[in-house]
């Protein structure tokens, strides 16, 4: 399991300036999926520590097994789909070797999840109200009627407007953004140390975005807490993350601080990701795309994940796959030729 | 005060009416919720009035809750207006039914926000593509033709062939997204209102489902009414844009101005709080005060509450439209002028 993804500060260290200890350490954690085809491999030994007080994104094309890595992380796997090697430890505690009854007492006050789907995730027959309040009763044992002030407060503060007068309504009559904002208030309603936030804002205009980003930061910083922010709108994880975790076919291509990996990305996805945002492109232009797409899960190369596409690849991306190494303090590139890619 | 709100007038005596093919008036939706023991009425749209032109792309934005979902979903006539009317190609749909609806329903498709939620779980990728064929049969002849026009659609949207026999489950969230779009391709329809159709899409995946938006417009004339909270996408693909604001259109304009000049003060946040690649340090107008509810929206202008310029006019007063031009409107009293975006930035 070690070896190849093994790094050794990246993931476990602590060495980068002013940043908390590590809370979460997800250490070559590996996922595979029964299909009717067979088995295949969604994650593949991935490797990140977050910090508390620290945003971390985890950044990558769709399907590159972001939201698998999130699952995993938590326990809440599909059914097809397991854990098929590596750790999680959650302040030392295995999640992955943990029982079922050690995880449901750490998952809320501990470890949150937000789930990228907002519709499916909020029970359609139970009203928002009650949702909310379901934690502060669960975990703190507290009356319906402290409860439900609570959740009044906590729509409050993911900016629903008029919460005493929507309280009572169901998922359905919220807005998208809305039912996203509510499922966020149910992840951190009991200020978790670890919140994982599977893209959470992708329905939000940029004010309620900003918003709800802010809310992050302030329990972030109130809370000591590690977010894990999985997206992949770079100019969110631009303004918002310390470090960020890209991944590409299931794999970590690169990790780093944002400033370092943004400014000179050392490998050559992350480099081809930045080149594609569309700033200042021109009504109906072709934006520039990466060529090609990321292989099927059954296809992924034995090599380097990325040969398919990559502009710089040579014979040996072909036959080994690359390791990843430290470009940098706490930055690591999965790449043969990482000093070959500049801006 | 009938003059003050009906901001589409200026825009609509410039061209031709003809050019129009979707024409929205006045729309009004009305939901009741519940508050407590009570009932309320929620004004979701509160007399929206605008225009889809043929061929073009009219964008769509403002905050989560403004109504514009509730603005799709009633011109695909899954919710049925309190008031106001639509025009499409010239007919009422409200009044259709049999055949004739059937067809309206061919012509507009939507790509829907929730790419979850709108996909059957016990249907293979391939049966929800083809699905609209079920009641449309006259599209193509053929269950081998039919097979390869899913296998086109699919990898048109950047998914593979062998995708066809998957289910929904098994896609990833922008890989499901990219489902919806080739389904509402699946007709090759007049119009195409997408709401938010690559928001749960990475920058490469995005970009090549709007260069594909793009192309089919240019190739076969679709419309696009695009909603998207994404401003730099909206810049891209729009020819106009509308920002909606509390169930009200309070802006529009030709997407350059709109975006480099706003004169709604609400425009003008909303441009400033777009996050941007290596930009910590930008400029930003954080709007204060409470987001209204439209359940009980403030009297005169329904942007006072946040507003820095309201005055007391604001207060008593709907705001009356004002434009640059006929192209460019906006309802407000005290709209921005052009250096004052960066006066009012901290
Ligand atoms: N239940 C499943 N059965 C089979 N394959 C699956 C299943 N769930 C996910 N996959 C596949 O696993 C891969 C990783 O999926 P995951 O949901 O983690 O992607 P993601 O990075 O979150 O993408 P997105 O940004 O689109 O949400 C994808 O290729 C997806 O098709
Ligand atoms: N079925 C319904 N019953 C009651 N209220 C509803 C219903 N559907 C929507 N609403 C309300 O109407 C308002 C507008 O909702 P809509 O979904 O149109 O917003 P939106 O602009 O699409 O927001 P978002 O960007 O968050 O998706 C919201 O206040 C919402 O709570
Ligand atoms: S190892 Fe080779 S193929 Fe892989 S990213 Fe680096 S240069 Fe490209
Ligand atoms: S009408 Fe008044 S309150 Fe409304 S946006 Fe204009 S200045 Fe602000
Ligand atoms: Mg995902
Ligand atoms: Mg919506």
């Amino acid at each position: 399991m070690t070896a190849t993804y093994d790094l050794p500060d990246a993931g476990t260290g602590g060495t980068a300036a002013g940043t908390g200890s590590v809370v979460l350490d997800v250490d070559g954690l590996s996922v595979d999926i029964r299909t009717p085809q067979g088995v295949v491999r969604a994650v593949d030994g991935v490797s990140f520590g977050a910090r508390r007080g620290e945003t971390i994104a985890l950044l990558g094309e769709s399907g590159c097994g972001k939201s698998m890595t999130a699952q995993a992380i938590v326990g809440l796997l599909a059914p097809v789909a397991d854990v098929s090697a590596g750790e999680v430890r959650l302040d030392g505690t295995d999640l992955v070797t943990a029982s079922r009854k050690q995880r449901r007492a750490l998952a809320g006050p501990e470890i949150a999840i937000v789930f990228q789907d907002a519709l499916t995730a909020l029970n359609p027959v139970y009203t928002v109200g009650y949702q909310l309040a379901e934690p502060f009763r669960i975990h703190r044992g507290m009356s319906r009627k402290q409860a439900r002030t609570e959740a009044i407060a906590l729509m409050k503060r993911v900016g629903i407007p008029e919460p005493e007068s929507r309280v009572d309504n169901y998922p359905h009559q919220f807005s998208g953004g809305m039912r996203q904002r509510l499922l966020i208030a149910i992840a951190v309603a009991l200020s978790p140390t670890v919140l994982l936030a599977d893209e959470p804002t992708t329905a939000l205009d940029v004010t309620v975005q900003a918003q709800i980003m802010q809310l992050l930061t302030d329990l972030r910083s109130e809370r000591d807490m590690a977010v894990v922010l999985i997206t992949h709108d770079l100019a969110l994880v631009s303004e918002q993350a310390d470090r960020v975790v890209v991944m590409y076919a299931g794999t970590v291509v690169e990790q780093g601080p944002v400033g370092e990996v943004f400014g000179r990305p050392r490998h050559p996805y992350t480099k081809g990701l930045l080149d594609s945002v569309p700033a200042g492109a021109t009504r109906g232009s072709d934006l520039r795309s990466i060529g090609g797409s990321p292989p099927e899960l059954q296809d992924i190369p034995a090599a380097c994940v990325y040969q398919d596409r990559c502009p710089l690849v040579q014979d040996i991306c072909r036959t080994e796959r690359p390791a990843p190494r430290h470009v940098g303090t706490d930055h690591a590139s999965a790449c043969h030729f990482s000093e070959e890619v500049s801006r | 005060m009938s003059v003050t709100h009906d901001s589409t007038e200026a825009t609509s005596g410039t061209r031709p009416q003809g050019d129009a093919l979707l024409q929205v008036r006045d729309l009004t939706k009305v939901f009741d919720v519940r508050q407590g023991r009570q009932t309320t009425h929620l004004r979701a749209l509160d007399g929206v009035t605008l225009d889809l032109r043929r061929g073009e792309t009219l964008g769509l934005v403002g905050e989560s809750g403004c109504g514009k979902s509730t603005l799709a979903r009633t011109l695909l006539m899954l919710e049925r207006p309190n008031a106001g009317t639509i025009r499409f190609d010239g007919v009422d749909p409200l009044s259709l039914s049999g055949k004739e609806l059937l067809a309206f329903r061919r012509r507009v498709q939507m790509v829907f926000q929730d790419p979850f939620a709108s996909l059957n779980a016990r249907m293979t990728a391939g049966e929800i593509v083809g699905e609209p064929w079920a009641t449309h049969k006259d599209l193509y002849a053929t269950s081998r033709d039919r097979a390869a026009r899913v296998r086109e659609l699919l990898s048109l949207v950047g998914l593979r062939p062998s995708d066809a026999d998957k289910f929904p489950q098994e896609f990833s969230g922008g890989q499901r997204q990219r489902l919806g779009i080739a389904r509402a391709l699946a007709l090759n329809p007049d119009v195409i209102v997408c709401d938010e159709p690559v928001s749960a899409l990475d920058l490469s995946v995005q970009a090549q489902v709007l260069n594909l938006l793009n192309d089919l417009q240019q190739q076969l004339g679709v419309s696009y009414l695009f909603i998207s909270h994404d401003l730099s996408v909206v810049r891209h693909v729009a020819d106009r844009v509308v920002v909606m604001y509390l169930g009200r259109i309070i802006e529009q304009g030709d997407t350059e101005p709109t975006f480099d000049r706003p004169l709604h003060p609400y425009t003008g946040a909303l441009m400033s709080a777009a996050p941007s690649l290596g930009a910590r340090t930008r400029e930003q107008i954080i709007l204060s005060g409470e987001i209204p509810s439209p359940l009980n929206p403030p009297s005169g202008c329904r942007f006072r509450t946040r507003c820095w310029k309201a005055t007391d006019e604001c207060a008593t007063t709907p705001p009356v439209v004002q434009g640059s031009g006929p192209e460019h409107t906006a309802e407000c009293f005290h709209p921005l002028g052009a250096s004052e975006l960066v006066d009012v930035a901290p």
